[in-house]
């Protein structure tokens, strides 16, 4: 038998392009998800008798998302690149103590002091960063491993509330325009740049690279320590500013702030709540501000409904799930296909 | 073909160690524009140490590398890059949830005002697949919605874009399926036709004939022989190979004494991949399947193993009726399924050699007894691997000893029926050999073989009768040594008469 033979060329087949749908991706859910909650929720409320969207429920809400929202967009960078930051609690106290103690009641010390909080933020992001790509430690426990550290430093030197931030940063905490407080434009505002970032720039690019399989970004020339230093830095600076903003609303800082409220877990579960993998490489803050405003309904709804707090938790904990299984099977049906 | 154009790259005496041990020793080879040069050898012969010389990720310890007219010395991928000199790997490197553009320009993104350009990167991907004449891929699909040859494509443009006018291909074809594979012939040529020097590695014969115009064969580090492909013959070149003829390149088929009773029995079996599948495989024979990729061959093996289980029609394993429900159930009935995928549902990579073969019993063999493992140095010297000891990670070791690794974890249970798909695919020519009669083997000791491969004359060779398929049916049935022409004609649909 000849294993050399002429070949007939065959003619090309390959398919026509599918004109790729973008379909219902998890984003769009998680949108519908919010809206069939925001529904159902005043159906629930207006049942008891109240109304869950008026002034009082939206600022309620949007109050409530803004220090999440933060959060949660910090740790979207992170988590697309593949790492995950359980830092964001106590560095959250510990930006609130700095931004407080360094104002001290004067106004002339605001502009400082919110600077300084952010560096040290920025400088607490990069150790996070060298310990993941330097020492190799793998996220969870370098991050966790940082957060131990800060806890120590919390505990030992503080007792309770400490410093106060002059009156005139109060308005950051309390002003409004209308029924939105200027805080949530703020994070607004915070979240397009994160999402022009990641979505527009070379190492937002890189970010999604990281996360999706570092090896092929390393051998396609992507820097990628570089690029996962860069994302903590950058998730760290958002949980700092979201300790500027709790120091602007208490009038002090305070070492607890943070991890009294978990924002550490619940910024996690509002990044996946938003359809990123925790894996890396997929996911979005268009998503995850999804994902915090589900959350915080759910909390504006559950304060209007008076119920009790076991019950709410439990509530919390089943949606996670089953949005993380709906994307799951979603990606399997896909791939089957 | 008489070229008098001076090579584009040559290596001249490459040189290289690794702890003392000498990987390559000295080896010529030159790359002509558009020429294929295919570069054979068995593992371990220095083939992707010198793929890795010419991409910049080895500095050779003697010789020359000379680009154009130009002695290069590289000491970084990035610098072999920017000679034009690109690599594609063995496996794919692609993001599956960017973009193909995204892909493609990744590391290398244009910018424009601190950001992104991202209607240049999609235009300039568009241009190279316009060039390569492949306009049916959207440079702003995701990864994830392309066909696996479609990838490929997208691979070679990925190397294209650094503007390369030298391709070294490692094993292109290991991941395609058949009908994919003339698509990959395709393209090749239109590369050739744009004066690219193309290397090409790979172990399957037939495309290394069909392709390349200058064959180099390596064997343990050293440039064995160079020619042009039609001065060669196939029984030359695994001379050549392995040093050795080859005697019979397939071992003896079965003969009406070796045939036991009929082990495993299918009657009109369906499910939603194929239907009304009737088949028997006695004790001691082995059938092959063959088919083209999607036409449902592998759908039987895996509905066999209860992965995706018939849902109407009658199995019987040595005449009693089961209903297998699952990979569990059909390991218990003495089921064995040797998987396409090695890496993905053969083995855990990162797991030793040890724990692999002992894997299946441990998992579904009840009693301690029945668990122990004793046997377990006798059992992977029966299949012949070659590690560093039984507590070497799987991942470590080459595609043939892997693939006796899977063997051996069937063997610790002794099956009764052993489907195996693509046994030998990635594994190098001797590999092939010892699994080629590791399976003869087993059936005269009364196992029942069920067969796949998409490798005709390995399909022919071992099998002792053939089933065709054809979408999802079976088109027919062959005897021992029928001819290519008869296995396609039935496979494509047109050895029906109708």
């Amino acid at each position: 038998m000849s294993i050399v033979e002429a070949k007939v060329p065959v003619k090309r087949n390959i398919p026509a392009p599918r004109a790729w749908k973008t379909g219902i991706t998890p984003t769009v859910t998680v949108y519908l998800a919010l809206f069939a909650l925001l529904v159902v929720g005043s159906i629930l409320v207006s049942m008891k008798g109240g109304v869950l969207l008026d002034q009082g429920g939206i600022l309620n809400i949007l109050t409530r998302s803004t220090v999440l929202g933060l959060v949660a967009v910090g740790q979207t960078m992170v988590i697309v690149t593949g790492s995950l930051d359980l830092s964001v609690a106590y560095l959250i106290g510990l930006c609130s103590l700095v931004a407080a103690e360094t104002m001290d009641g004067q106004e002339s010390m605001m502009a400082p002091a919110v600077l300084l909080a952010l560096g040290v933020a920025a400088v607490v992001g990069l150790v996070n960063g060298l310990v993941i790509t330097v020492l190799k430690a793998n996220a969870f426990i370098a991050t966790l491993g940082v957060a131990l550290i800060l806890r120590g430093y919390l505990e030992d030197n503080y007792t309770g509330p400490a410093g106060s931030v002059p009156r005139a940063f109060q308005h950051l905490g309390f002003d409004r325009m209308g029924p939105v407080p200027v805080a949530s434009l703020l994070m607004v505002g915070i979240a397009a740049a994160a999402w022009w970032f990641m979505r527009r720039t070379r190492t937002g690019y890189h970010m999604y690279a990281v996360g999706g399989e570092i090896d092929f970004a390393r051998l396609s020339g992507v820097r990628t320590g570089r690029t996962i230093v860069i994302a903590h830095i950058l998730c760290a600076v958002a949980a700092g500013l979201a300790g500027v903003f709790l120091a602007s609303r208490l009038g002090s800082g305070a070492p607890y702030v943070g991890t009294d409220a978990g924002y550490d877990l619940e910024s996690i579960a509002a990044v996946v709540l938003g359809g990123a993998a925790l894996a890396g490489g997929r996911g979005g803050v268009v998503g995850t501000i999804g994902g915090v405003l589900i959350l915080a309904t759910l909390d504006t709804l559950f304060d209007d409904l008076a119920v009790d707090p076991f019950f709410k938790d439990v509530v919390r904990g089943i949606v996670l799930i089953l949005a993380v299984a709906l994307y799951a099977r979603r990606q399997l049906s896909r791939r089957s296909a | 073909m008489t070229t008098t154009l001076p090579p584009v790259v040559r290596l001249e005496g490459i040189h290289k160690g690794f702890l003392g041990n000498p990987v390559l020793r000295g080896v010529d080879l030159d790359l002509h524009a558009g020429e294929v040069h295919a570069l054979m050898g068995e593992n371990g012969a220095g083939k992707s140490t010198l793929l890795k010389v010419l991409a910049g990720v080895h500095k050779p310890d003697s010789g020359t590398i000379t680009v154009g007219a130009r002695a290069m010395s590289f000491s970084a991928p990035h610098e072999a890059q920017a000679a034009g000199i690109a690599i594609i790997h063995q496996e794919f490197t692609l993001l599956e949830h960017r973009t193909v553009a995204e892909n493609v320009y990744l590391g290398r993104e244009p910018v424009r005002r601190g950001q992104v350009d991202r209607r240049k990167m999609v235009a300039d991907t568009r241009d190279l697949l316009d060039w390569l004449g492949e306009d049916g891929i959207d440079p702003n699909a995701p990864v994830t919605r392309l066909s696996v040859a479609q990838r490929q494509v997208v691979e070679i443009v990925k190397a294209l874009s650094t503007d390369a006018t030298v391709l070294a291909m490692d094993e292109p074809t290991a991941a395609l399926a058949d009908h994919e594979v003339e698509l990959l012939y395709d393209l090749v040529a239109r590369l050739r036709e744009r004066k690219i020097a193309i290397l090409y590695v790979s172990h399957r014969m037939r495309e290394v004939f069909d392709l390349s115009q200058r064959i180099t064969v390596l064997k343990d580090g050293a440039f064995v022989h160079c020619a042009p492909t039609e001065e060669l013959t196939s029984d030359q070149l695994v001379r050549y190979m392995v040093g050795r003829p080859l005697d019979g390149l397939y071992p003896d088929r079965a003969t009406e004494s070796d045939l036991g009773a009929v082990r495993l029995s299918l009657r009109n079996a369906e499910n939603s991949r194929v239907r009304d599948v009737s088949l028997d495989v006695r004790a001691g024979e082995i059938v092959g399947i063959a088919g083209l990729q999607g036409s449902g061959r592998s759908a039987i093996a895996r509905a066999v193993w209860g992965v995706q289980p018939f849902t109407s029609g009658v199995m019987e394993i040595d005449g009693v009726p089961q209903r297998i429900r699952g990979p569990r159930a059909a390991v218990r009935k003495g089921i064995a399924f040797v998987t396409e995928d090695r890496k993905g549902e053969g083995l855990a990579l990162h797991q030793s050699v040890r724990d692999n073969a002992l894997l299946v019993r441990r998992a579904a063999l009840r009693g301690a007894k029945a668990r122990r493992h004793t046997d377990l140095a006798e059992l992977l010297k029966s299949v012949t691997v070659v590690s560093r000891g039984q507590h070497q990670e799987v991942r470590y070791l080459s595609g043939g000893n892997q693939q006796k690794v899977v063997l051996a974890k069937w063997l610790a249970v002794a099956p009764k029926v052993l489907i195996v798909d693509e046994p030998t695919r990635g594994i190098d020519v001797g590999a092939k050999q010892t699994v080629h009669q590791l399976l003869r083997e087993l059936a005269k000791n009364g196992v029942a073989i069920l067969m796949i491969s998409s490798e005709l004359p390995e399909l022919i060779g071992m099998s002792d009768r053939i089933l065709v398929m054809h979408e999802g049916a079976v088109a027919g049935e062959l005897p021992a040594g029928a001819s290519e022409e008869a296995v396609m004609g039935l496979a494509t649909g047109h050895g029906v008469s109708e």
